[in-house]
C-alpha cells in the first residue's frame, strides 16, 4: 500500500540528511508504529507519505514514495487527499471550520463528493466517534480528547485507505488516550484501513501494532519488523518490555495482560522481598500554600475550594483529566490567575500573594515552565538567553548557563534555542527559571514530546532539585513518570482534590493512574522496573 | 473504490430527522426582509410610521433570534441610531439655515465674516428646526436598526457559506480570519504570561513591544500549520485558473452596478433610471461573472441552506413593506413626509401601515431557533485549558 524506495530527505541549510536510504513496504490493512528518539525523523517519514515532504516543507527528497501506486513526485498532497488522511501533532491548528459537523464535512467538500453522500458519511462518522450529541459544538470548546477524535473523524469522512497520525495521544490523559486508540483499533479491524502512526508513549500503543518501524535518527538505516522481536534491542521501550527484558521472557510481552500471564514466576521470586520504599520524606518548611481557592471561568467553577501545601524538598505530581483544573491551579500559584476567593501564598520566610508581586520579585519565589517551554525563550542563542535570565532574576552572571550545562552537558552555547531538541529546550527553560533560585518550581506537562531516555534524564533532574531543597510540582498525564519520580501525588477531578497522598498509595489504588509494572505485579506494590531490578540483585 | 464496500451502512441515522425540523432560516431571507423594511423607512420621514418599523423589526428579532453573540446586534444598532439622532439635532441647533417658528431657546450667535453669509452659528433654536432634525435622524436610525435586525437574525458564517463558488477563496479567507482573532488573543495571553514568568514587564508599552514579536511568530507558525492541513485535505484540488480574470472583471463590474442601483433606489432624489434598471443590470452581470468563476472549482457543498416556503414568506413580507411604502409615497405624499414648518400632527395613511405590519409575519412564520446545547460534562470550565498555560490568565492578572 505504502512503498518507500531508497528515500532520502535533506532540508535546505542542513548538512545532514534527516532520512537516508529508507526502504519500506506497508501492506494494506496493517497498523504500523513508527518509533525513534526525538528528532530522529519520524515526522519527516510520516509527512513524506502524503507528499507534505517535500511539496510543502521544502527540502530535497530522492528516491520514490508511492501510495497505492501514486507517486508523490507527481501528486501533490491535495491530489492524495482522497487516499491518505493525515493528522498532525496539534489537531487544533489543523481545524479549518469551527463546528464539529462542518469540520467533518470539509475534506469531502474539497473533493467534490455529492451532498447526499456527504450527509450520510457525516452522520456515520459522528456515531463512529461517539460524538453525535456534540455535532453543533464549537471546536474550541471541546476537550483535548474530543478534539483529537474530531481531527481523526475529519480525515475519515473522505474514506481514505491510508491514515497517518503523528503522536495522536501524546497530549491526552490516560482515559482520553484509550478512547482514541480504541477508535483506531476499530478502524483497522472493521474497515481494513492501513494506519501509520508515530508515538512516544509506547506503553500505550505498542500492543496494538502489527509492525514496528524503528527510525534510528541521524540518517541511519530504518529497521522494520515484528514488535516483539524488535523491542528486544530497541533504544526506546515501555516499562512492560523492560520488565520482560529483565526477567528474560521470550518472546517479549507487549501488553500488560501478556506480561501478567508470564509473571507468576517473577512474582514468587519477589514475594520474599518488600519494595524498597523511598526514604520517607522529611517534611521541610512550607514554601507554598493554597487555601480554599475558588476560581471560576465564565461563571463556572474550575477550582472549588482547593487546599494544597508544598514542602521544601519534595516532588509532587498533579494529575487529573484534561480540563480538571491542573493548569488553572498552576496559574494561581504564579499569580497569573487571581482566585475569586481563598488565598495563595508563596515563599518560605515571608509568604506573599504571588498576584501582588512585581515580576522581578516573583521569579525569586516561584518559577514555572509552561507546557510550551519555547514560550519562555526569546533570544537567538543559548548563551544570550542565559545572560538575559541572570539579568532578569538579578542573579550572578553565569548562573543560568552553568545550570543548563549541568542539565544537558555539551551543548554549544551558540546554538539557537529553536534548534535544540525537545528535551534540551525544556532544560533551557528550566535553567532560565532556576536562575532566580525559586524555592518552588512548577512544570506543566513536561514530558510531552520527550522520549524515554529524555524522561529518565528529567526524572534525575527533578530529584536533584528536590535534593537541593526546592519544592517541585509537576502537572502531568504521565503515570510512569509520576510513579518513578514523585513523593506525593495529588489528583484533581472537576475542580476538587480527590486524592492527596504518597505516590505509591495513590497510583496503586487507581486503575487509571497505575503504572504498567504495578498492574503486572499487582497486588504487590512494585512501581518501576528499577525497583524490581534492585530487589532481584539484592535477593 | 474499495472503501465504498466497507460496512458503514451498519450505522443508523438517528439524528437526521430531528435536525430537519429545526433547520435555521437561510440568512439571505433575513437580509432580504431587512432590506425591504429599510427601503420602506427610506421612503418616509413620518415618525409614527418609522416607529412602527422599529417596533416590527424589534419584535421579530426578539421572537426569532438565537443566543449567539451576534444576536445582540439589534440593541447595539438601536443605540447607534440614538447617537445619530442626537448628532443631527445638535448640528441643526448650532449650524444650518434658520427655520422660522416658535423659539425654544436662544443661543449666543457668533458674528461671521461677509464671505460666510448664509451660514449661521448659534442663535435661535426653533421647535420646527429641532423637529425636522429629529424626523430626518429617525429615518436614518430606523434604516440602521433594520441592518441591525438582519445582523442579529442571520448567522454571519452561514451567510459566508452561501457565497457563490467563484468567491469561495475569499469566503475561506474570511472564515479563517474569524477564527484567527480569538487565537491571536490566546497567543497574546500566553506570551504575556510567559514574560511574567521570566520576570519581565508584561504590561504597558514596554510589555507590548516584547509581546508583539513572539505573538506574530506564533501566528505565522499557526497559519503554516493550517495551510499544510488544508493542502492535505484537498483544498484547491482540480482548480482551473484560466477563467479567473474574465470572471473577476464581470463580477466587479456587476457589483459596482448593483451598488449604484441600490443607491438610486434608496435615495429618493436621484433619477429613476439610476434605480431599478441599473440594479437589475448589475445583478445580471455579477451573476454571469460568478457562474463563470464558479465553474473553475470542483467542490461540493455540505448541507447548503435551502430556500423553501419559509424563506419565500419571510423575504416577501419585507418586500410587501417596501412596495406599500412606495405606493404610499405615490398616493399620499403628505402623510409620508409630514410638514415640520409649520409643525403639524403627522397623519398615517392606511396602505403603508398595513404593509409594514405584514413584515411582522416572520415572528411566526420563521422557524424557532434551537435552544443552545449545554456543554458536555467532560469539558468543565476552561476551554483551551489543555493547550497551553492559563487560558485568559493575563486578563485576570
Amino acid at each position: 500500500m505504502i512503498r518507500f524506495e531508497q528515500v532520502s530527505v535533506r532540508y535546505p541549510g542542513s548538512s545532514q540528511a534527516v532520512l537516508s536510504g529508507v526502504d519500506l513496504d506497508v501492506p494494506e490493512g496493517e497498523l504500523v508504529l513508527v518509533v525513534g528518539r526525538t528528532g530522529s525523523g519520524k515526522s519527516t517519514l510520516l509527512k513524506a507519505v502524503n507528499g507534505l515532504v517535500p511539496h510543502f516543507t521544502g527540502g530535497l527528497l530522492t528516491g520514490r514514495v508511492t501510495v497505492d501506486g501514486r507517486d508523490t513526485r507527481e501528486h501533490r498532497p491535495r491530489d492524495l487527499a482522497d487516499l491518505v488522511g493525515y493528522v498532525g501533532q496539534d489537531p487544533i491548528s489543523g481545524f479549518v471550520t469551527d463546528t464539529v459537523e462542518e469540520e467533518l464535512a470539509y475534506g469531502m467538500e474539497s473533493l467534490g463528493i455529492a451532498p447526499d453522500v456527504m450527509r450520510r458519511r457525516v452522520e456515520e462518522t459522528l456515531d463512529v466517534l461517539g460524538m453525535a450529541s456534540q455535532r453543533n459544538r464549537p471546536l474550541v470548546n471541546l476537550s483535548a480528547g474530543q478534539q483529537q477524535r474530531v481531527a481523526i473523524g475529519s480525515v475519515l469522512t473522505p474514506h481514505p485507505r491510508v491514515l497517518v497520525f503523528d503522536e495522536p495521544t501524546s497530549a491526552l490523559d490516560p482515559s482520553a488516550a484509550e478512547d482514541v486508540l480504541a477508535l483506531l483499533q476499530r478502524l483497522v479491524h472493521d474497515l481494513g484501513v492501513t494506519v501509520l502512526m508515530a508515538e512516544h508513549r509506547l506503553e500505550r500503543v505498542v500492543q496494538y501494532a502489527d509492525r514496528l518501524v524503528v527510525v534510528p535518527g541521524s540518517g541511519g538505516p530504518v529497521v522494520t519488523g515484528e514488535p516483539a522481536e524488535l523491542m528486544v534491542g530497541a533504544p526506546v521501550a515501555p516499562p512492560v518490555v523492560e520488565l520482560g527484558r529483565l526477567a528474560g521472557w521470550s518472546p517479549l510481552p507487549l501488553s500488560v495482560r501478556d506480561a501478567r500471564r508470564r509473571a507468576g514466576d517473577l512474582s514468587s521470586r519477589l514475594a520474599a522481598v518488600l519494595p524498597r520504599a523511598r526514604a520517607a520524606t522529611v517534611h521541610g518548611d512550607v514554601v507554598a500554600e493554597v487555601r480554599k481557592v475558588v476560581v471560576r471561568y465564565d461563571g463556572r467553577p474550575v477550582l472549588r475550594g482547593i487546599d494544597l501545601r508544598l514542602y521544601a524538598g519534595e516532588v509532587v505530581a498533579l494529575m487529573g483529566r484534561n480540563g480538571a483544573g491542573k493548569s488553572t491551579l498552576l496559574a494561581a500559584l504564579v499569580g497569573l490567575r487571581v482566585p475569586h476567593s481563598g488565598t495563595v501564598r508563596v515563599g518560605a520566610a515571608d509568604p506573599a500573594d504571588p498576584a501582588g508581586l512585581a515580576s522581578r520579585e516573583l521569579v525569586r519565589r516561584v518559577g514555572m515552565v509552561p507546557q510550551e517551554p519555547g514560550d519562555l525563550l526569546y533570544s537567538d542563542t543559548v548563551a544570550e538567553e542565559c545572560r538575559a535570565a541572570d539579568h532578569d532574576a538579578g542573579a550572578v552572571a553565569g548562573t543560568a548557563l552553568s545550570v543548563f550545562d549541568d542539565l544537558v552537558p555539551g551543548v554549544d552555547p551558540r546554538t539557537h534555542p529553536r534548534d535544540l531538541s525537545e528535551g534540551q529546550r525544556l532544560s533551557l527553560a528550566l535553567a532560565v527559571v532556576l536562575a532566580g533560585r525559586p524555592p518552588v518550581v512548577l512544570l506543566d506537562e513536561p514530558t510531552r514530546g520527550l522520549d524515554y531516555p529524555g524522561k529518565e534524564r528529567l526524572g534525575q533532574v527533578l530529584r536533584g532539585l528536590a535534593g537541593a531543597g526546592h519544592a517541585v510540582l509537576l502537572a502531568t498525564h504521565d503515570v510512569e513518570l509520576a510513579a518513578t519520580v514523585t513523593d506525593r501525588t495529588v489528583v484533581l477531578a472537576d475542580g476538587d482534590v480527590v486524592s492527596d497522598g504518597p505516590s505509591r498509595e495513590v497510583v496503586m489504588s487507581s486503575p487509571a493512574f497505575a503504572p504498567q509494572v504495578a498492574k503486572i505485579l499487582a497486588p504487590a506494590s512494585w512501581l518501576t522496573v528499577a525497583e524490581v531490578a534492585h530487589a532481584l540483585r539484592a535477593g | 473504490m474499495k472503501a465504498a464496500a466497507l460496512p458503514w451502512h451498519a450505522v443508523r441515522l438517528r439524528h437526521a430527522v430531528r435536525l430537519h425540523s429545526t433547520r435555521p432560516l437561510h440568512p439571505g431571507a433575513w437580509w432580504l426582509w431587512a432590506t425591504g423594511l429599510a427601503t420602506a423607512a427610506s421612503r418616509t420621514t413620518n415618525p409614527l410610521l418609522l416607529a412602527l418599523v422599529l417596533v416590527v423589526a424589534g419584535y421579530v428579532v426578539a421572537a426569532r433570534r438565537t443566543s449567539a453573540p451576534w444576536a445582540r446586534a439589534y440593541g447595539f444598532y438601536l443605540r447607534m441610531g440614538l447617537v445619530v439622532i442626537a448628532i443631527r439635532v445638535v448640528f441643526a441647533a448650532l449650524v444650518g439655515a434658520p427655520v422660522p417658528g416658535s423659539v425654544l431657546v436662544t443661543l449666543p450667535e457668533a458674528q461671521l465674516p461677509e464671505w460666510a453669509a448664509g451660514v449661521r452659528l448659534g442663535g435661535e433654536v426653533t421647535l420646527e428646526g429641532v423637529a425636522g432634525a429629529v424626523y430626518a435622524g429617525l429615518q436614518l436610525a430606523t434604516m440602521l436598526a433594520c441592518v441591525g435586525a438582519a445582523n442579529a437574525l442571520a448567522n454571519p458564517r452561514r451567510m459566508l457559506r452561501a457565497v457563490p463558488g467563484a468567491l469561495y477563496e475569499v469566503g475561506v479567507a474570511v472564515v479563517v480570519a474569524l477564527s484567527f482573532s480569538p487565537q491571536l488573543v490566546e497567543g497574546i495571553t500566553r506570551v504575556r504570561a510567559a514574560r511574567r514568568l521570566r520576570g519581565r514587564p508584561h504590561r504597558g508599552i514596554r510589555g507590548l513591544r516584547g509581546v508583539a514579536m513572539p505573538v506574530l511568530e506564533g501566528a505565522l507558525e499557526r497559519s503554516i500549520d493550517l495551510a499544510a492541513a488544508m493542502d492535505a485535505r484537498g483544498f484547491g484540488r482540480g482548480a482551473n485558473t484560466s477563467v479567473r480574470a474574465p470572471s473577476g472583471v464581470l463580477t466587479l463590474a456587476g457589483l459596482l452596478g448593483v451598488c449604484a442601483g441600490l443607491y438610486g433606489l434608496l435615495d429618493a432624489g436621484s433619477p429613476v433610471a439610476l434605480g431599478l434598471p441599473l440594479l437589475l443590470a448589475g445583478g445580471v452581470l455579477a451573476a454571469v461573472g460568478l457562474s463563470v468563476g464558479g465553474r473553475r472549482a470542483s467542490r461540493s457543498r455540505y448541507r447548503p441552506d435551502r430556500w423553501g416556503a419559509q424563506e419565500w414568506t419571510v423575504a416577501s413580507s419585507g418586500f410587501a413593506a417596501a412596495v406599500a411604502a412606495l405606493l404610499g409615497a405615490a398616493l399620499a405624499p403628505a402623510s409620508m413626509h409630514p410638514s415640520t414648518s409649520p409643525l403639524v400632527v403627522p397623519a398615517l395613511a392606511v396602505v403603508p401601515v398595513l404593509g409594514v405590519l405584514v413584515a411582522l409575519l416572520p415572528a411566526w412564520a420563521a422557524p424557532v431557533p434551537e435552544p443552545d446545547q449545554p456543554d458536555a460534562p467532560d469539558a468543565p470550565g476552561a476551554p483551551g485549558a489543555n493547550t497551553h498555560i492559563a487560558p485568559r490568565a493575563g486578563v485576570a492578572a
